[in-house]
């Protein structure tokens, strides 16, 4: 207890700095996932990409990444079991931000596809379960959580194909792909844009002191989809056309209409990746300082202290600013074979999915997601050539994160109760 | 840093490279007009020069032929079976190497066409080339099948080519026999191992053709799985 009274600050500012490198690295690593599908379909430039990232996983982490922070910062942990030890929570929070920001570091490096979400899960069930005791881990929740990786790629999967299929009912298969692709692109604009701003409003506004109730959500919801589509529809009549264009360019030009439908949906992936990803760096962040400020008072109720949203946004933009050009511009000169029709049922898809798993706080993988819709979209027979082997690679990927972000967890914490007590 | 990505999941296409493999073969098959063309005019220091080309083109589609086979491993997932895309394969490239036969064997025995022949024979071989060029054209729609899910108008849009295609093959048919019977009125007046050969230069020609329809039949197998 007077652990956290004599070096309270020292601790707070130690998770600052690992939550910070944390969000910094999901920034430079992840977000590949994230934009990797817009810059890879050649819809948006490398610049664009960084631009779009920027803007909106910040929005998406500020606005929307409360939710899931609470479940990374109580939901998974039984709080009562450290009533008389406080301390330890705080350690194991840092063990497992560090054991999560370790793995994240060398994976990258090897090149191995992780995901954020999963290590620092494994991270904290580890160093409770193993440190401090195996009942101290809400299993229920965990179960749930674990539950979640496998539901939310098979939902997105779904809507990927729905999507897909019904673009090609309304548009590829018609006598005039061209107007048909002009009529009803802005509708699909219109539907990314509900689903964020209703999450955005639902969930986003209330720590900005902002509260609408329903009806009228839908309703601000409805308006700003309105104006998202209208710009969207602008845009798109400004587009140039090969008008004398034989019917095997046709669909080139169908293409460019979904290109700048595409801009809209890789803000939405960038929306909802800071939404949902964000809370892995700063929910044990947020514990540690809830329990600090509280004086070892394990508070069931607390606001997330004001500075730590931005922190953690920050961190992303800053990961991002630094190496997300490289390893953006690494995708863009891949070659590969995705049309922006194809890519844009793939991230509507998935950014619906996440921004939904995020607005009921469930921290699931924006990369596994993502991994589900293209599946989708392949068994809508929309993608010349999946490579089922790296879609196994990132399966695998996803189960040895568990232990290992756990080992690692529980290796910090013991080093870092050595040190302090 | 590619693996830990998403677009890892994104295979090479195999789409592109068929599309360019039938077109070096068509290509290839063409040249045996010029082929003729000097054959007819008893040019034969060009017409080995045609063949050279022709051989090359040959190569070239080879080469695209085992680049394709080897990008295509098992454990893509793919709109269309693997099997049935290099069955197509398979067939695309035997149009090549017919032509590459028929241009060896004219020259190797600096076989003429005879005079009365030669008119038909030129209509009968740019026929049947036609064919080979409709097969292309079908097989070029497949990006555009892709594009449309392999389903829909573009699938209708596709077997009326390869109805086309059967069509022009059952019109080679006919020119086949007519030139047959020709030849057999003027049999006694030529060497007779040069009819025998007369005969299969016919008949391979015929089969570049034949080829080609199969092309459009193994399109349409891949069109009707799934």
């Amino acid at each position: 207890m007077d652990i956290l009274l004599s070096s309270g600050s020292t601790l707070v500012l130690i998770a600052a700095v690992v939550g910070f490198f944390m969000a910094w690295g999901i920034g430079a690593n992840d977000v590949a996932n994230a934009m990797g599908t817009s810059v890879g379909s050649k819809a948006l430039t490398i610049k664009q990409a960084i631009i779009i990232a920027m803007v909106f996983e910040f929005a998406g982490a500020y606005l929307a990444g409360g939710e899931v922070t609470s479940t990374i910062r109580k939901g998974i942990i039984d709080a009562s079991f450290f009533v008389d030890s406080p301390e330890l929570l705080v350690f194991g929070m840092i063990s497992a931000l560090f054991a999560a920001a370790t793995w994240l570091l060398v994976a990258s490096a090897l090149g191995w596809p992780v995901s954020t979400t999963h290590s620092i899960v494994g991270a904290i069930v580890g160093f409770a379960a193993m440190g401090v005791s195996v009942d101290a881990v809400t299993w229920s929740k965990v179960g749930g959580i674990v539950g979640s990786w496998i539901i939310t790629p098979l939902i997105s999967g779904v809507i990927a194909f729905l999507i897909f299929n019904s673009a090609q009912k309304l548009i590829f298969d018609t006598d005039k792909p061209l107007e048909q692709a002009k009529r009803w692109v802005p509708l699909y604009m219109f539907l990314a844009g509900f689903v964020l701003a209703l999450v955005t409003i639902k969930k986003g506004l209330k720590h900005l002191n902002l509260h609408i109730e329903s009806p009228d959500d839908f309703i601000y919801a409805g308006i700003t989809a309105v104006i998202v589509a209208i710009i969207g529809k602008f845009y798109i009549s400004r587009l140039k056309f090969d008008e004398n264009a034989s019917r095997t360019t046709h669909y080139a030009n169908v293409e460019k209409v979904f290109a700048v439908l595409m801009i809209v949906t890789a803000c939405c992936m960038a929306f909802a990746h800071g939404s949902n990803d964000v809370a892995n760096a700063i929910g044990p962040l947020a514990a540690v300082v809830s329990i600090v400020d509280n004086e070892g008072q394990i508070a069931a109720k607390s606001a997330i202290a004001w500075w730590i949203l931005p922190l953690g946004g920050f961190g992303i933009v800053a990961g991002l600013a630094l190496f997300g050009h490289k390893v953006i511009a690494t995708i863009g000169q891949g070659i590969t074979h995705l049309t922006p029709s194809r890519g844009f049922a793939a991230e509507l898809s998935a950014a619906c999915t996440v921004v939904i798993a995020s607005g009921a706080g469930l921290p699931i993988s924006t990369t596994q997601t993502l991994v589900g819709a293209v599946l989708g979209v392949g068994m809508a027979r929309g993608i010349a050539a999946i490579n089922l082997g790296v879609v196994r690679n990132i399966v695998v990927s996803w189960v040895i994160t568990l232990p290992v972000g756990a080992g690692l967890s529980i290796i910090f914490f013991w080093m870092m109760k050595g040190m302090f007590m | 840093m590619a693996r830990n990505s998403i677009l890892g999941v994104f295979a090479k296409s195999p789409i592109k490279p068929l599309e360019k493999h039938i077109r070096l073969v068509t290509k290839c098959a063409n040249q045996l007009i010029p082929f003729f063309a000097a054959c007819a005019e008893n040019d034969w220091p060009s017409a080995t020069k045609v063949r050279k080309k022709l051989s090359k083109l040959e190569q070239d589609a080879d080469a695209l032929k085992r680049q394709l086979r080897l990008e295509l491993p098992g454990g893509l997932f793919m709109p269309v079976d693997r099997a049935d895309l290099l069955e197509l394969l398979t067939q695309q490239d035997k149009i090549a190497n017919r032509a590459k036969d028929i241009a060896g064997r004219v020259l190797g025995r600096k076989l003429e066409i005879p005079e009365v022949l030669r008119e038909d024979f030129i209509i009968y071989l740019t026929r049947c080339i036609d064919a080979t060029e409709k097969a292309a054209d079908a097989i070029n729609e497949l990006d555009d099948l892709l594009e449309t899910g392999f389903r829909g108008r573009e699938v209708a849009l596709v077997e009326k080519m390869i109805n086309q295609l059967d069509e022009i093959e059952d019109d080679t048919d006919g020119m086949q026999i007519k030139l047959r019977k020709k030849l057999l009125t003027i049999e006694d007046d030529l060497k007779p191992v040069d009819v025998m050969f007369l005969y299969q230069i016919i008949d391979w020609v015929g089969e570049l053709a034949d080829l080609a329809e199969r092309v459009g039949a193994r399109l349409e197998i891949l069109l009707a799985r799934k």
